[in-house]
C-alpha cells in the first residue's frame, strides 16, 4: 500500500492551524511585569515555532504510523483471549511485587529519599484498588473520587484533635464516615449512567471540597489544619522525648532516629494497601463482587436475574469510599497538615488516570500504573517544567499503543484444574 | 400460574401493549407467536416489571406482581432469558451461571450447576470460556442454563431461535421440551419461528400490533389458514401481519 503523501499533508496542515490557533493566547501573548506595571509583549515568532514543530511531527508520525499502525492495529485485535485460562505469570509477578516491597527498606538503595516517595507512590496505588472497586468492577465512572479522600483525612485530623482519640481508633471511624459518604453519594446517582455519572460525582468532588474550604468555624478553611497526631508504633510515640511515657527507640533500646517514623509509615501505608487488595481480590470471588462486575457488563440481566441493583451499587460506592477514607487517615497522619488545596479535582484525575491506564479492574496493572503516573513524575522532579509534558506525551503514547490499559484482559475468579475433577466435586458437594 | 389482565404497557407515551388478557397453567409450554413490533417482547419485560404496566394486573401464583422491581420478580421464580441472549462476555461461562443462581439457595449450587450441565453437556466443556468467545448456539444455552440456575417454576424465553442454524434450532428447541417435561418447569416461549414454536408449544398467542387476535392449542393454530399465510408459508409473510384476522 502506498502511502498517501496528499492526505498526510493537508491532514498536518490541519493538526498546524489547531496547534496555531490555541499558541496565539497560549504562547503569542506574554505579561511581564515592569517598574510601570503590566506591559504586554507579542511573540509570534513562537506560534510560528509551535506550529511548524506540530506540522513536522504530525507529517513524520503519519508517514511512521503506516508501518507501525499496522502492527498495532493487528495486536489491537487480540480482545478476548480465546482460551480463559488463567496466566500463572500475573500471581508470581503479585508475590515478587510485594517481596520488593517488603524488602525495600532493607536494600542499601534506600535512604529517607526513596523511602518517601514510595509511601506517597503506595498511597496512590491504595487509591487506585480502592476506586477500582468503583470504576474497574462495578463499571461506575467516578470523577470524584478525592471527596471521599478528603473525609477521611478531615475525619482523622478533626476527632484526633477533638477527642484525642489515637490513630487505630480513628482509622475505621474514617471508613466508617466515609462509607456513608459514598452511601451518600450513591443514593443520587442510582440511575444515572456514563457522562451523566461522571458529572454528578465531580460535582460532588467539588462541594466536598467547597465545603470544607468554607466551613471555617470547623475545618479551618483555606489555614487548613495544623498539628495532626502522628501515629503511634502501637502505642509508642515514635518521637524524640514524650514527657511521662517510653517512646519508641527507648523501649527498644535504640538510638533515636527519625528515619524510624519514615520506615514506620512506609509499612504502615503497605499494610494498608495490600489489605485493600487482598480485600478487592477476596470480594471478587464472592457473590457480591460477581454481582458489581456482571452490573458493569448487562445491568438488565442483572435485573432479570434477581441482583437488586441498588444494593450492589450502594455497597460498591460505600466499599470504594472506606479504602478512600483509610487512605486519607494515613495522608492526615503522615503530613501532619491537611488543607482542602491537598483535595482538589487533579487528584480525582490522577486517581481514575491510574486505574483506567493500569487496565480496568486489573489489580497488577494499577501498581504499573500508578510508578508510570506518581512515581516517574515524583522521581524526574529535576525535569521541572517539563514534567507534565512527558506526562501527557507518555499517556497518548500508552493509550495509542494499549486502548485498553496496560494489563486489560481479566482473570477468571475461580480456577479449575480439569473439566471432570469439577464435575466430580460437584457431585461430591451433593448430600 | 400466570395470569396477565386488561395489560397495557409502553414505553414513555408510546403504548405498545393495548389490554392484553393471558393466562398460563403451571406445566404448560405456551407460545406467543407475532410480527417484529407486535409487542411480544414488550410484554415479557413488562411481566418482568420493566417497563412498567400503565393498567391491568400481572398476577403470579395467585400474588400481585405488577408493580414488583424487576430483582424481586426473579427472586419469586420468574427467570428471564432475554432478546439478544445478553450474557455476560468478559465473565467465564461457570461466572455466568454463578450469577444465575443469585436469585436461588445458594446451598444448591453445585446440584444445579450439574443439572444445567447435563441439559447442556456443551456448557461443561466451555466453564472456563469467556462468554464472549462461545458461538451464537452455545451463547443461547448459556443464557437458558443461568436462566435455569435460580431454580425458576416460569421460564420466560425471548427469541431463543434468533440467529441461529437451522440445526440448532432444532436442538435448543428439544431441550425446552427436555426442560419442561423433566423438571416441571414452565415455559412461555415468544417467537417468530412460527413453525418450530407451535409444534412445541401446547397453547399458542397470537399478536398483532399489541393486542392479542388468535389464541388455541398449537396444533390448532398450525392448521389455521390465516396463521398459515401471515407466519409459515415460506416465511415470506412474517414481516408483514394480515390485517386484522377473524378471532
Amino acid at each position: 500500500m502506498r502511502p498517501n503523501l496528499r492526505g498526510m499533508v493537508k491532514d498536518s496542515l490541519a493538526a498546524a492551524i489547531v496547534a496555531a490557533l490555541l499558541a496565539v493566547p497560549l504562547l503569542g501573548f506574554h505579561l511581564s511585569g515592569s517598574a510601570q506595571g503590566l506591559t504586554l509583549d507579542y511573540r509570534f515568532g513562537w506560534v510560528a515555532i509551535a506550529s511548524l514543530a506540530v506540522f513536522c511531527g504530525r507529517l513524520a508520525l503519519s508517514l511512521a504510523g503506516t508501518a507501525v499502525g499496522r502492527s498495532l492495529r493487528r495486536r489491537r485485535q487480540v480482545v478476548l483471549p480465546l482460551s480463559g485460562r488463567p496466566s500463572r505469570i500475573r500471581p508470581a509477578v503479585g508475590w515478587a511485587l510485594v517481596a520488593v516491597a517488603l524488602l525495600l527498606p532493607w536494600t542499601p538503595l534506600a535512604d529517607r529519599n526513596l523511602i518517601d516517595k514510595a509511601t506517597l507512590l503506595l498511597i496512590y496505588i491504595m487509591l487506585g484498588w480502592g476506586l477500582n472497586i468503583v470504576v474497574g468492577l462495578a463499571g461506575l465512572l467516578d470523577l470524584g473520587y478525592v471527596a471521599f479522600y478528603a473525609v477521611g483525612a478531615y475525619c482523622y485530623a478533626l476527632v484526633s484533635q477533638q477527642f484525642g482519640l489515637s490513630f487505630w481508633l480513628c482509622l475505621p471511624l474514617a471508613g466508617a464516615l466515609s462509607a456513608s459518604f459514598g452511601v451518600l453519594l450513591g443514593f443520587p446517582v442510582l440511575r444515572l449512567r456514563g457522562d451523566y455519572l461522571a458529572i454528578v460525582t465531580l460535582g460532588f468532588g467539588e462541594i466536598v471540597r467547597v465545603v470544607l474550604l468554607n466551613w471555617q468555624d470547623v475545618t479551618n478553611g483555606p489555614i487548613g489544619i495544623s498539628g495532626i497526631a502522628r501515629p503511634t508504633f502501637f502505642g509508642l510515640p515514635l518521637l524524640a522525648s514524650v514527657p511521662g511515657r517510653t517512646t519508641f527507640h527507648e523501649f527498644f533500646g535504640l538510638p533515636f532516629s527519625t528515619d524510624h517514623r519514615i520506615y514506620f509509615l512506609y509499612y504502615l501505608i503497605l499494610a494498608l494497601a495490600l489489605a485493600t487488595n487482598l480485600f478487592t481480590l477476596r470480594i471478587r470471588r464472592l457473590p457480591i463482587g460477581r454481582a458489581w462486575e456482571a452490573l458493569r457488563e448487562d445491568e438488565t440481566a442483572c435485573r432479570s436475574l434477581g441482583i437488586d441493583p441498588t444494593k450492589t451499587k450502594l455497597s460498591a460506592f460505600a466499599l470504594g469510599a472506606m479504602f478512600a477514607g483509610f487512605a486519607g487517615s494515613f495522608f492526615a497522619t503522615r503530613q501532619g497538615f491537611i488543607s482542602p488545596e491537598s483535595f482538589t479535582f487533579i487528584e480525582s484525575a490522577i486517581i481514575l488516570a491510574i486505574v483506567v491506564l493500569g487496565g480496568m479492574g486489573s489489580q497488577i496493572g494499577i501498581v504499573l500504573a500508578a510508578v508510570l503516573l506518581v512515581g516517574l513524575p515524583e522521581w524526574f522532579r529535576d525535569l521541572q517544567q517539563y514534567r507534565m509534558l512527558a506526562f501527557g506525551g507518555a499517556m497518548v503514547v500508552i493509550m495509542l499503543w494499549r486502548p485498553r490499559g496496560l494489563l486489560a484482559s481479566r482473570e477468571p475468579t475461580v480456577r479449575l484444574a480439569e473439566r471432570p475433577a469439577t464435575l466430580d466435586a460437584a457431585g461430591e458437594v451433593l448430600p | 400460574m400466570l395470569s396477565i389482565t386488561g395489560l397495557y404497557s409502553g414505553y414513555g407515551h408510546i403504548e405498545a401493549l393495548h389490554g392484553i388478557d393471558m393466562e398460563l397453567a403451571a406445566g404448560e409450554i405456551v407460545a406467543l407467536i407475532g410480527a417484529n413490533g407486535a409487542g411480544k417482547t414488550t410484554l415479557l419485560m413488562t411481566i418482568c416489571g420493566k417497563p412498567r404496566a400503565s393498567q391491568g394486573s400481572i398476577r403470579f401464583d395467585g400474588e400481585d406482581i405488577t408493580d414488583w422491581p424487576s430483582f424481586r420478580i426473579a427472586r419469586r421464580g420468574i427467570a428471564h432469558a432475554p432478546e439478544g441472549r445478553r450474557i455476560f462476555p468478559r465473565m467465564s461461562v461457570r461466572e455466568n451461571l454463578q450469577m444465575g443462581a443469585v436469585a436461588g439457595n445458594q446451598q444448591h449450587f453445585a446440584s444445579d450447576l450439574e443439572r444445567v450441565l447435563s441439559l447442556f453437556p456443551r456448557l461443561g466443556e466451555r466453564l472456563q470460556q469467556r462468554g464472549g468467545t462461545l458461538s451464537g448456539g452455545e451463547q443461547q444455552m448459556l443464557a437458558i442454563g443461568r436462566a435455569l440456575m435460580g431454580r425458576p417454576r416460569l421460564l420466560l424465553l425471548d427469541e431463543p431461535s434468533l440467529g441461529l442454524a437451522p440445526l440448532v434450532v432444532r436442538q435448543i428447541f428439544e431441550i425446552i421440551a427436555d426442560i419442561n417435561r423433566s423438571h416441571g418447569v414452565t415455559v412461555f416461549l415468544v417467537e417468530q419461528n412460527a413453525f418450530h414454536a407451535l409444534r412445541l408449544a401446547q397453547r399458542a398467542y397470537v399478536m398483532v400490533n399489541g393486542r392479542i387476535t388468535l389464541q388455541g392449542s398449537g396444533s390448532q393454530l398450525l392448521a389455521d389458514p390465516a396463521v398459515r399465510a401471515a407466519y409459515l408459508e415460506g416465511g415470506h409473510g412474517v414481516a408483514t401481519p394480515p390485517a386484522e384476522p377473524a378471532p
